[in-house]
């Protein structure tokens, strides 16, 4: 994806530039390249008045940064306690070998994402596996695979789709069920 | 002038000083790496540990960035304040086993065993690099990346910062890079080539006051009854 000088501006000027809002500036600029590039970096130090190496040190601390391109699909697979007692380390390397690359690093066809992450606080459905924002609980190794071919042949369009679909649904149905309670 | 107690003895501290300040102005030593006359106190390194409070209920701070308070009841040298600060040796001499600071930091604390597997790094995140780069040399090129295990010191995407001056301010204070005197076990994890056997002091006091020898300095009391 192309840097655009005035696109990573118009997102500093969204936060009006100010050095208390460096982190809100720096998740616009990750969503809208997927990643954090240098030359962003450098334009938002020189707006927001920090030195660059405080800001690469913030981009660096959190882990919802990223300074290399990430896949179209980022897939977060969980070690914690409680998924690693139910063989979560066992799930990553199956994803490991059918995607080709260790975890913390992208398909050199920019599909997938690997990560691991310490605990999503849903250990009762563990291993819990997540693929941009959609969570598998209770994973298996044979579940490994439908998951990664279900996400490489939607493509990248359909990725905001189910949210879109799941997020009114919900809306509607919470205030049939009060209703119904009530009469 | 603020009144408190250091060692047993009345001590009186200016405003705004801090217990390391008191300690030094009145000659009880508190070794220190990550402090630095000129820097900001960073409190990093644990090595300027004292005990305040009365025992029961005695802690341990960092004397570096304590603030000297009325009434405060400081013991710089107790045989906790020497276990901890023997502790603290030994973890960072596990990572950095090639500076000569440490190796003499070793010797003279009686650390005769290290524990941890060696790391062999040459830097123990004292962030006196980072602290002389931005406030005394005016560059900001370095500082803290990452995080967790995988903190680290460094220029901006590991690249040669546009901000260095190439001033070599940081590696004059860094106490874990420069090289290793090359004295009887170069390359063990732990030298202890300058360690004093010979007891200078047989009788034992918590606070090592025994003034017989430079305060703090002989330690061989505290040292034999806990190794």
């Amino acid at each position: 994806m192309d840097i655009d000088a005035a696109k990573t501006q118009s997102l500093i000027d969204k936060h009006r530039g100010l050095k208390k809002n460096l982190i809100a500036i720096l998740l616009d600029i990750q969503e809208a390249y997927n990643y954090l590039p240098a030359e962003a970096l450098r334009q938002v130090a020189r707006a927001v008045g920090l030195p660059l190496i405080d800001v690469v040190g913030v981009a660096t601390f959190y882990r919802a940064f990223s300074l290399k391109p990430r896949g179209k699909h980022t897939c977060l697979v969980c070690l914690g306690t409680a998924c690693h007692v139910r063989g979560g380390q066992k799930i990553l390397e199956e994803f490991e070998k059918q995607l080709g690359v260790p975890a913390g690093e992208t398909t050199p066809d920019d599909r997938f994402t690997l990560e691991t992450v310490a605990c999503l606080g849903c250990c009762a459905i563990g291993p819990v596996v997540v693929v941009d924002g959609e969570y598998f609980g209770h994973t298996t190794l044979r579940k490994v695979g439908p998951i990664i071919s279900r996400f490489s042949r939607a493509g990248s369009r359909s990725k905001p789709a189910p949210r879109a679909r799941r997020a009114p649904a919900r809306k509607t149905a919470k205030p049939r069920g009060r209703a119904a309670r009530k009469t | 002038m603020i009144d408190l107690v250091m060692n047993g003895l009345c001590v009186k501290a200016e405003e705004g000083w801090s217990v390391l300040e008191t300690a030094k102005f009145y000659g009880l030593e508190i070794p220190t790496l990550c402090h630095r006359e000129g820097l900001e106190e960073f409190g990093g390194c644990r090595l300027c540990l004292v005990e305040i409070g009365e025992p029961p209920r005695s802690k341990l701070v960092t004397s570096c960035t304590y603030p000297a308070e009325p009434g405060l009841v400081v013991r710089t040298d107790s045989n906790r304040v020497w276990s901890a600060r023997r502790m603290m040796i030994e973890l960072m001499l596990s990572v950095a086993p090639g500076s000569k600071v440490l190796q003499d930091l070793a010797s003279r604390f009686g650390v005769t065993r290290v524990r941890f597997a060696p790391r062999n790094e040459e830097c123990i995140l004292c962030g006196l690099c980072v602290r002389m780069c931005a406030e005394q040399m005016d560059g900001k090129a370095i500082s803290f990346q990452q995080r967790g295990y995988k903190r680290k010191i460094s220029t901006p995407f590991d690249l040669r910062s546009e901000e260095c001056r190439l001033c070599g301010g940081c590696i004059y204070v860094c106490p874990a890079c420069q090289l290793r005197c090359q004295g009887p076990h170069p390359d063990t994890t732990l030298c202890n080539g300058c360690l004093t056997m010979e007891p200078t002091c047989l009788e034992h006091y918590d606070d090592l006051q025994c003034w017989m020898y430079d305060a703090g300095r002989c330690g061989t009391c505290v040292r034999d009854k806990k190794v």
